[in-house]
């Protein structure tokens, strides 16, 4: 975008890393954590960590929508597949491991079982085929979760209906503040989610938690400056919420999206993979909806499910606190060809993320 | 990869329809009902909806910030010397 501004240029970045270098204490570690995807994946595939002073550690939380769906709502989809639903949901789900069973394996058993790229492309789907039923598996942060309202909100056909496991991201923030052992120093918010829910939604972290907190955007230089601008508030003993990614987050965010999630999802509290149950954390379809809710249309509610494999440190990984390679069974027994957790399945996943960079 | 947003440029509005350019070639159908836009926009795509306007004026601030940020504390260090 905007291609001839120079969002990588070597030498801004050379100056960034010396910034960084006085900005760092002397021999305190700082650890800097971030909640997405794609932030871990310009961090590794450009390799930004070899870039920083030893002490400065940056640390993935939970920013992976696929890795933190609990295995019970995978089930779920499943068993609404083996009902003869047909189920769309965006490729990365589909190997997601639930208790026993995948959405892939589902349709090795012969379910219905389509990608989509988008919530639309479900509707159109559901539209074309009127004697079937079709379910949308809406999973993904507040990035995804206003489409799946607009979709909802648009009157859908009578033969869709949504599987809603969408989560929020603030909650998951709080429960990292949470974690006695973490000590994080400073956070590193998503940048798209923050387009929708803008800058406000994190008030609280530096107000409540004393926590500096940055919303970033994804070039190699915006995380280069945002580890700049937290470590400049650590360094100055501030807590204050910064916008490195002024071109698309405003202080109010897409306040047309926020008014459609609030009218189309009530919030409840929302279990996540590997790390229980998180206050007001999900959403869930309104009672005017709930005719199009997947759960109640076919009665399908499970409520508990194995998140991991026996082995699997995937609830470690997504809250920062091992790298993927101290999982034992990093590229052994869980590799992108054969995962065996969450983490090593989706892009996004950490693991995955890791696993590419050491291949390449 | 479903939580990569993509930035692109509005080619054409019709509705709630643009048409989008990601680069490349790559021109797409997006749905823009979450925002509102006009041809030449940029806009950030996630999952064949435009969720955010892309600001140019702000992409340029950054840019000129970002260096202005290094080149006044640089100075300033150099005069401290
Ligand atoms: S390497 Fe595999 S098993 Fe280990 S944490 Fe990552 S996804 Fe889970």
């Amino acid at each position: 975008m905007f291609k001839h501004l120079k969002f990588r240029d070597p030498n801004l970045t050379k100056r960034v890393i010396g910034k960084i270098r006085e900005a760092a204490p002397k021999r305190d570690t700082v650890k800097i954590c971030h909640v997405c995807g794609t932030h871990e994946w310009t961090i590794t595939h450009f390799g930004l960590r070899s870039l920083l002073p030893q002490n400065v550690e940056v640390i993935a939380g939970p920013g992976c929508p696929v890795c933190v769906t609990p295995a019970s709502e995978i089930d779920e989809a499943v068993q609404l597949a083996l009902k003869g639903v047909v189920v769309t949901c965006f490729g990365d789900v589909l190997r997601v491991p639930g208790s026993e069973k995948s959405l892939l394996d589902a349709k090795a058993e012969g379910a219905d079982v389509r990608v989509v790229y988008s919530a639309l492309d479900a509707v159109k789907m559901a539209k074309k085929e009127p004697d079937k039923e079709f379910a949308f598996f809406a999973i993904g942060f507040e990035t995804t979760a206003p489409s799946t309202a607009l979709e909802v909100l648009k009157k859908p056909p009578k033969n869709l209906s949504f599987l809603v496991s969408h989560r929020l991201i603030p909650p998951a923030m709080e429960l990292l503040l949470g974690i006695g052992d973490l000590h994080i120093d400073g956070f590193i918010a998503p940048g798209h989610v923050s387009t929708i829910i803008g800058l406000k939604a994190y008030e609280i972290f530096p107000k409540a938690y004393r926590m500096p907190t940055v919303v970033a955007g994804f070039e190699p230089l915006d995380v280069l400056f945002a580890i700049y601008m937290v470590l400049k508030q650590v360094k100055d003993n501030a807590a204050r919420l910064e916008n490195e990614y002024v071109r698309a987050v405003s202080w109010e965010g897409n306040v047309k999206a926020q008014e459609l999630m609030h009218k189309a999802f009530k919030i409840v509290d929302g279990e996540w993979r590997g790390l229980g149950k998180l206050p007001s954390s999900a959403f869930k379809l309104r009672e005017e909806y709930s005719e199009y809710d997947a759960r109640e249309r076919f009665g399908v509610k499970i409520s508990h499910g194995r998140d991991l494999l026996p082995g699997c440190q995937c609830h470690l990984v997504m809250i920062g606190k091992i790298k993927p390679t101290e999982c034992p069974l990093f590229m052994k027994a869980c590799t992108p060809q054969k995962p065996m957790g969450a983490c090593m399945v989706s892009m996004e996943g950490t693991c995955s993320i890791w696993a590419k960079a050491i291949n390449t | 990869m479903m939580c990569l947003a993509i930035p692109a440029k509005v080619v054409s509005v019709q509705g709630n329809v643009a048409r989008v350019d990601f680069g490349g070639g790559i021109i797409r159908e997006v749905d823009i009902s979450l925002v509102e836009v006009k041809p030449d926009d940029y806009v950030l795509v996630h999952a064949g909806y435009a969720i955010q306007v892309l600001s140019r004026e702000e992409a340029e601030e950054t840019l000129r910030l970002w260096s202005e940020l290094l080149e006044t504390e640089e100075k300033l260090e150099r005069n401290n010397i």
